[in-house]
């Protein structure tokens, strides 16, 4: 376990250095970040300028490695825009994030694992095929939209939550339903497929000629040893949700890292971007990691081979 | 299964017994699917929709008449039939934005696919069929860009570049290759012990020649269900975009545009937001249905 342990921490480590240096070089060579700095009526010695001030004009790995060393020690630059620490406005917006992806992951685990298990116990029913009608419905539904129509249907006709803004729960209340029917159909699809390989099982059969009762049958054995393939899912869908974030917190104003990253996006505010791009990229190597060292304990046949 | 059953029962005598072809199994199952059926039927027409714009529309859909501005579709007591689905805040017929809009949504999946497709097929393959460092190397590309955070990169970059139709499938297809890579790869896997390939090696076939001839046909089919899954991901991702502003740029009818103008008078005009939103929803339905039909038919083993 401990071997399996540090092998996959040594690959996370690895995969996130890869990534850094990726959007580190992607973001500084999709454009020239001196000209969006310097402003729109900068002259060419402007923009000289600004370049040698801030090190554009050293070689991109020298520029990272530099970058890399500072942001070690928790210096990630300065926002050009909100002209505060990038690290303060992490900070800052972290938790919302944070607590927008807890609450959708709750919801779409206590929405998703029952009915993939009541869809698993029924194969080819009537139930079966309106629990699979559910999941392919929310998968095509475009996250956005389905934001603006709650707005539309719980605040302008049954006025009854906030609109926009992060002040209080009833602000996620809608975010957090959107976000969790986003990533619902694939932990269902995995309950319900994990539940019919479980339930065919001889262990599962026995368990059930010695009279036990089904619930306990169901819940205690069957569900144990199905749930392994969606821990793993949950790990990727967290992370998807933390990038997804920034189209639905754009949706409902909701301050977190998702509205940071757009607006930083939208003001060229290259520091800024980096740094939240990089924070989601390790928010989801850690869920993934943290998954499979799960899935390795629940399961020693993965720690061994 | 129930099919066979079936046609036994309609044939009288032993003699006359003739075994289905895989074919003709083929298409009883795919008549029988539902989801396919549906779908097919519901993708076909917004095909034909979108391929027949030009007859199609009413009205040219760049046309701003700003005296038209707003005016609500036709089953609302103040509508015209002229106006079909209304027009939006500058006066340009909704109806024929949408059937343009069509358009725009299929291209993006369409073109998307192709490039995404074509590298992570080619990833797939390779290290399907080389394993060892090979399969080590690209296993690790796989996990680097599983771990980046496609829409937000995907945004950052597009919002770089400049936002245009090009850009955003070129975007789109250097993100989407992965679940390509995955099930091409152990697809692969899978074929590359059969005897066949065995024999095609030692009758002195080259590596690129084998996977070519040899293992592409035999992934075809689960190249053409990541395909249809990954065309419509990459339409929503698209409309996301466009919804956010950073993608397709006005006055291009594209579906999430349309939705980030309507935005602003959602409280007043719903129908501006939701009509297109609900064919952006019957688009990438019909073609996951497709997508799932296609899996449940072709390789009926692998349907849960």
């Amino acid at each position: 376990m401990l071997i399996y342990t540090i092998k996959r921490a040594l690959l996370a480590t690895l995969v996130a250095l890869t990534v850094s240096m990726l959007t580190f070089g992607l973001l500084h060579l999709s454009s020239d970040p001196a000209v969006a700095l310097a402003g729109e009526d900068a002259t060419e010695e402007d923009i000289q300028m600004v370049r040698v001030d801030y090190g554009f004009d050293k070689p991109l790995p020298v520029q990272y490695l530099a970058w890399l060393t500072k942001a070690l020690q928790g210096d990630l630059g300065t926002s050009f825009y909100f002209n505060i620490p990038v690290s303060k406005l992490l900070q800052q917006r972290l938790p919302v994030t944070l607590t927008l992806g807890a609450c959708s992951l709750v919801f779409a685990i206590l929405s998703a694992v029952p009915l993939g298990v009541l869809a698993a116990m029924r194969p080819n029913t009537k139930l079966d095929r309106f629990c699979l009608t559910l999941a392919v419905s929310a998968q095509a539904m475009p996250a956005f939209w389905f934001g603006l129509m709650l707005i539309v249907v719980f605040c302008l006709w049954f006025p009854l939550l906030p609109v926009s803004g992060s002040d209080t729960w009833q602000h996620f209340v809608m975010p957090t339903i959107v976000v969790g029917t986003n990533a619902m159909p694939a932990i269902m699809r995995l309950t319900r497929t994990g539940m019919l390989d479980v339930l065919a099982t001889d262990y599962i059969r026995t368990a059930r000629a010695k009279g036990l009762r089904p619930k306990t049958v169901l819940l205690k054995h069957a569900l144990r040893n199905a749930v392994i393939p969606v821990i793993a899912v949950i790990g990727v869908q967290a992370g998807y949700m933390m990038g997804g974030s920034v189209i639905i917190e754009t949706v409902f104003g909701l301050n977190g890292l998702g509205l940071l990253a757009y607006e930083s996006i939208m003001y060229f505010d290259l520091a800024c971007m980096e740094a939240v791009v990089l924070l989601l990229c390790f928010v989801f190597i850690i869920t993934t990691f943290a998954a499979d060292i799960m899935n390795a304990w629940l399961d020693p046949r993965i720690r061994i081979g | 299964m129930s099919v066979q059953n079936d046609t036994l029962k309609q044939i009288p005598n032993d003699e006359e017994i003739i075994e289905p072809t895989p074919g003709q199994i083929m298409r009883t199952r795919a008549l029988r699917h539902w989801g396919l059926m549906i779908g097919g039927i519901v993708l076909g027409i917004i095909v034909i929709l979108a391929l027949a714009a030009p007859i199609a529309a009413p009205h040219d859909p760049y046309t701003q008449t700003l005296s038209n501005r707003l005016l609500p579709p036709v089953w609302d007591a103040k509508g015209s039939i002229n106006h079909i689905l209304g027009t939006d805040q500058v006066g340009r017929d909704y109806f024929s934005r949408l059937l343009y809009g069509a358009r725009i949504s299929l291209m993006i999946g369409f073109a998307t696919v192709l490039l995404s497709g074509f590298i992570g097929t080619s990833l797939g393959l390779m290290a399907g069929y080389f394993g060892g460092r090979v399969d080590l190397f690209i296993n690790y590309l796989i996990t680097v860009r599983l771990s980046l955070p496609g829409i937000l990169v995907a945004l950052a970059t597009v919002q770089l570049i400049g936002g245009s139709l090009p850009v955003v499938i070129a975007v789109l297809g250097f993100m989407l290759w992965v679940r390509f890579a995955v099930v091409i790869r152990s697809a692969t896997m899978q074929i590359r012990n059969m005897d066949y390939i065995k024999a095609a090696r030692a009758a002195g076939c080259s590596a690129f020649r084998l996977i070519v001839t040899q293992i592409l046909p035999n992934v075809l089919n689960q190249f053409v269900v990541i395909a249809t899954l990954e065309a419509a991901h990459a339409i929503l991702l698209e409309a996301a975009l466009s919804f956010l502003g950073i993608g397709v740029q006005p006055p291009l009818p594209s579906w999430g545009l349309m939705i980030n103008e309507g935005k602003d008078y959602m409280f007043f005009k719903p129908y501006l937001i939701s009509i297109s939103g609900i064919a952006l929803f019957c688009l990438v339905l019909s073609i996951n249905l497709v997508g799932d039909g296609i899996r449940d038919v072709t390789a009926p083993e692998n349907r849960n």
